[in-house]
């Protein structure tokens, strides 16, 4: 009998019901989706990595023969290794005005590669020996619309060849390709070609030696100490230092976003459950008091306790179970959109969607304890009620004068200070609704400051910090002559050297391998910037470091820092840091070119940053494209481009998501809220009407209410919005790039706006159930 | 003979219950004067409430015709009966229908702020007998007290009727006759026409007409050549 009842109070509050159940399948879509990318993107990395065998362990050197892989065979805790030629190079594609750069690689020839296979997707490897023959990345093909059989130009230890397509391929060592000093990936202007190891090696002078070796360690083997024993041996090959995949820029990028995603999974559903949970107590605190004498009436009809507080727990789980479905539906869909997504970022040959079980358990079971959670406080209620009790009708409801009656000013009419005073009534009620709602503003926050702060990043990188139109970066060292040959180059207005050189930096225990730029002391293009964002004139000695670099290994102003260099003399130094600057993109330290000159070997330079005339770019390209030496090109104007399409793909997506879920929090809350509040005061809104209160009037009772809960709860979602930015974007933060903090004006009133307006429209729905009270039914009953 | 202000003809109201059509009133014809204080009589279900419904503008009639000083009731929209109820009409209810948020002086400057012509609140209440109780909720006062503010707050606008039905339904006799008085005292000081619901015969002997109902309809209509106060009634 109970169960009849059941069905009928479902269909009687379908839609405060539908608002809860929408909530709870926000925090399972949430989750569903967040973890099924998650385990999806994870599952289909550890496939590939071990089917095609991706390195643990990489270094670049000079050269060495190749009687140094057996030695590195033997270091303890390594069971393959992998000796190859890796070297870049620049491209004339035809329909691409700009010079691409490729990474070029070699592939054993006679022997499938030990170490980092490659996926063929079409055609086939190289034959041996065959120097015109390339097999290109799928990407860069895909970006030119390249097959088997294409054909394009390359310049090659300064050789231009004209190279054919015979295969196109995947690696695990380019899920993300990202081209020498490219903030963002450029699939048409990076490619990644893999060419027989002999006609390589007769390209680059290399017969019977490599340039790039790559470890794969047995399970258990200390990374640490086989980087340690790598490099010992590897030093005075010119090795600039052996690096863990924790650090290959590919994997580092990959897990960053995983880590991300992790961070989505854990943080956003719990917010859903517990707005839910909050629903669910509103919602049935208010149904049971409603039903009191029904209870009681079941009670003094023999009916025990504990079926009666079944009958509700299985109202709410029918609720939950609901809200559950739909999650599973919604999350399922959502998690393989985003995986999918992932996928256009992500060069995979293959996407696993995964669907465990277990994150769908995890997720139904941890939403029914949160449903039966906020139940149980209404329910134990219930329990409680001796029958008699619960057959009179509660004790009238007391309230108290705000404050002691000093906010009572004069001047705010009797229906204002009733709104005020339900408001007060309730203080608990009123805190949960008021934090529901700034919960939703604090969401909608988070999502667009994401937005506030690329755009900050944006400008600081492209248009404060790198001013250049292009960096050209040479394939070797160059004498600083070469300065003068790119200043010559056709549409060139203004050159500025920089020299990048490896190091390793320490202090106490702690150290980072990275690079030191040298530059001009004063620079034009290519700037650095201080903490507060100006322009800085680099010291004649001492190292300037950004806040990343300063933060890991503990350096003010003043340290003392020991730099390792791990090139030429491999000198080790005491070099003071004379300032911490402020550089969102990787591990930066900067000096002046001289002093870097003094400290290795100098004076050499690793590139030139160029302003060029844009009349005269096809021109300048063409005559790069032609220029041996170059090894890669940078345009920052492309750079940016991308940043913006890749960041507004990406962050669209989520924060598309963020706002649904904001307005469904913002309109559950207000929904249920409204509904609840309109049936405690349906007796006295009903009453003003008698009083000939007008329909408008008496709404306003109920509105003001809501307005006053919503206003106080726009302010506190801010704050809220600004913790949850803060904690977001630390999760975004990484050695590769540090996403600046910043929320605009715009962004709060956009945020507060969308909430106002859910409010708004739930609230007014609510409105037309006070048009239609029945005055002469309502009068006719005690309360 | 004083003016007449309610004139109701023909008057019938039918609804339907679930299932069942009921006909609360079956043809009634009747005139309210000015000032006077009438009483209407009759067991539940006889259709008294149904009638006060209709002249407080709370409720239709199916069809016939009332006048509320030569206008037209049944001819007003929703909108024209809240102005009539605002500016016209008090109601006394058996509940009382406090407003439990706010205090006795504020329950009757609810109305007092959208009324025409009212008095203060707190004369309201002087003329009830609670110029003691001015800040307390009705949470914190006897059903007799909040009856008496109910009274106030229906009389602060100073209205041409006063409606109540069953004013002392839920009352004790000794707090009924207090809340009676209450209702005699603004009849006879303001002369507002006053309509009194009843089941309780002991009432009929302070109007100056009592009206018995019957099915739907006015079965015996008389006048009281003396009333009687109030404190001399008891049941």
């Amino acid at each position: 009998m109970l169960d009849r009842k059941l069905v009928r109070d479902l269909r009687r509050m379908w839609a405060q019901m539908l608002a809860i159940a929408l909530v709870m399948a926000s925090g399972v879509a949430t989750y569903i989706m967040a973890s099924g990318a998650y385990h999806s993107l994870d599952e289909t990395r550890n496939a590939y990595y071990q089917r095609y065998r991706f390195a643990d362990v990489f270094a670049q050197i000079r050269r060495a023969p190749k009687s140094v892989l057996e030695r590195l065979e033997t270091v303890a805790g390594v069971i393959a290794v992998e000796g190859r030629i890796s070297r870049l190079a620049l491209l004339d594609v035809e329909g691409l005005v700009e010079p691409a750069t490729a990474r070029v690689l070699s592939l054993p020839d006679l022997a499938q590669p030990r170490l980092n296979l490659v996926h063929m997707r079409e055609g086939r490897l190289p034959a041996f020996g065959q120097a015109d023959e390339v097999t290109i990345n799928d990407a860069f093909a895909q970006a030119h619309g390249m097959h088997v059989g294409a054909t394009f130009k390359a310049l090659l230890n300064g050789r231009k060849r004209a190279l054919k397509v015979v295969g196109i391929a995947l690696s695990p060592e380019f899920i993300y390709a990202l081209g020498p000093g490219d903030l963002m990936p450029d699939d048409r202007r990076f490619a990644v070609l893999w060419m027989s190891e002999k006609a390589l090696a007769g390209l680059f002078d290399l017969d019977g030696a490599f340039d790039n070796v790559s470890l794969k360690l047995l399970p258990g083997a200390s990374e640490t100490q086989v980087i340690d024993d790598t490099n010992a041996i590897l030093a005075r090959y010119g090795g600039t230092g052996a690096i863990a995949r924790k650090d290959q820029l590919s994997h580092a990028f990959l897990d960053a976003e995983l880590r991300q995603l992790d961070a989505l999974r854990r943080v956003m559903p719990p917010i859903f459950l517990l707005v839910s949970a909050f629903l669910i107590n509103m919602t049935l605190s208010r149904m049971i008091s409603l039903e009191r004498e029904q209870i009681g009436l079941l009670k003094a009809l023999g009916y025990a306790p504990l079926p009666i507080a079944m009958h509700y727990v299985k109202l709410v789980l029918a609720v939950a179970g609901g809200g559950i479905a739909l999650g599973f539906g919604i999350g399922a869909w959502l998690g393989e959109g985003l995986t999918n997504l992932y996928g256009q970022f992500f060069h995979f040959p293959f996407l696993i969607f995964r669907h465990d079980a277990d994150v769908y358990a995890i997720a139904a079971l941890i939403t029914m304890l949160s449903a039966v959670a906020g139940a149980v406080r209404a329910v134990r209620a219930v329990l409680q009620l001796a029958p008699a009790v619960a057959m009179q009708p509660p004790a009238p409801r007391r309230y108290r004068k705000l404050l002691d009656g000093r906010v009572e000013v004069a001047g705010l009419s009797q229906l204002t200070v009733m709104a005020l005073r339900h408001v007060g009534r309730n203080p608990v009620r009123s805190g949960m609704t008021t934090l529901g709602i700034a919960m939703s503003v604090g969401l909608l926050v988070t999502a667009w400051l994401s937005f506030d702060s690329v755009e900050l990043m944006i400008d600081i990188a492209f248009f404060r910090t790198d001013r250049q139109h292009a960096t050209l970066t040479f394939s070797d060292e160059k004498h600083a002559s070469a300065l003068g040959v790119v200043a010559r180059l056709p549409g060139v207005l203004r050159a500025e050297p920089f020299r990048s050189v490896a190091v390793e930096l320490r202090m106490g225990p702690r150290w980072r391998q990275l690079s030191i730029m040298g530059k001009p002391r004063q620079m034009q293009m290519s700037r650095v910037l201080s903490l507060g964002d100006e322009p800085i004139t680099l010291p004649p000695t001492g190292l300037v470091v950004n806040e990343r670099v300063a933060e890991l290994l503990g350096l003010r102003r003043g340290d003392l820092v020991e730099v390792r260099v791990l090139e030429g003399h491999r000198a080790t130094r005491m070099v003071p840091v004379t300032d911490v600057i402020k550089n969102y993109f990787g591990l930066v330290a900067y000096m002046d070119l001289d002093a870097l000159d003094a400290l290795v070997q100098g004076p050499r330079l690793s590139g030139v940053h160029i302003a060029y005339d844009n009349a005269r770019q096809q021109e300048l390209f063409a005559a790069i494209k032609a220029t041996p030496g170059v090894g890669a090109i940078g345009l920052q104007r492309n750079a940016l481009t991308r940043f913006r399409e890749t960041i507004a793909q990406n962050i669209n997506y989520s924060v598309t998501i963020y706002v649904t879920l904001a307005v469904v929090i913002a309109f559950g809350v207000v929904y249920n809220s409204a509904r609840i509040q309109l049936s405690e005061h349906a007796r006295e809104l009903a009453s003003l009407r008698v009083l000939g209160f007008t329909r408008g009037e008496v709404s306003r009772v109920l509105l003001t209410e809501l307005a006053v809960v919503t206003l106080i709860a726009v302010p506190l979602g801010w704050v809220i919005g600004y913790g949850f930015g803060v904690i977001l974007i630390q999760a975004f933060s990484s050695d590769l790039y540090r996403v600046p903090f910043t929320i605009e004006r715009a962004t709060y009133a956009k945020a507060s706006l969308v909430v106002l307006a859910a409010a708004a429209a739930s609230a007014l729905i609510v409105r037309r159930r006070v048009d239609t009270l029945d005055l002469v039914a309502v009068l006719k009953t005690r309360d | 003979m004083a003016d007449i202000v309610f004139e109701a003809r023909s008057l019938t109201k039918s609804y339907r219950n679930g299932e069942i059509v009921v006909n609360a009133l079956a043809g009634v014809d009747l005139e309210l004067y000015a000032g006077e204080l009438v009483v209407l009589l009759g067991p539940s279900g006889s259709g008294k409430s149904t009638l006060l419904n209709i002249l407080g503008g709370l409720d239709h009639a199916t069809t016939g015709v009332v006048r509320f000083k030569g206008e037209d009731l049944t001819a007003l929209d929703d909108a024209g009966l809240t102005a009539y109820r605002r500016d016209h009409v008090g109601f006394v209810f058996q509940f009382y229908n406090l407003i439990p948020s706010l205090t006795a002086r504020e329950n009757v400057g609810l109305v007092t702020e959208i009324a025409r012509n009212p008095m203060r609140p707190e004369e309201a209440l002087d003329l009830v007998g609670l110029s003691q109780r001015l800040d307390h909720f009705p949470a914190q006062m006897s059903g007799g007290e909040q009856q008496r503010v109910a009274i106030a707050r229906a009389i602060a606008k100073q209205p041409e009727v006063l409606l109540c039905d069953e004013p002392t339904g839920a009352l004790d006799s000794h707090t009924g006759i207090r809340v009676l008085e209450a209702l005699e005292h603004v009849n006879r000081t303001l002369g507002t026409t006053t309509a009194l619901i009843t089941h309780n015969a002991a009432i009929k002997d302070m109007a100056n007409r009592v009206l018995m109902f019957g099915d739907g309809r006015i079965t015996q209509t008389f006048s009281n050549a003396t009333r009687k106060a109030p404190r001399e009634l008891s049941w």
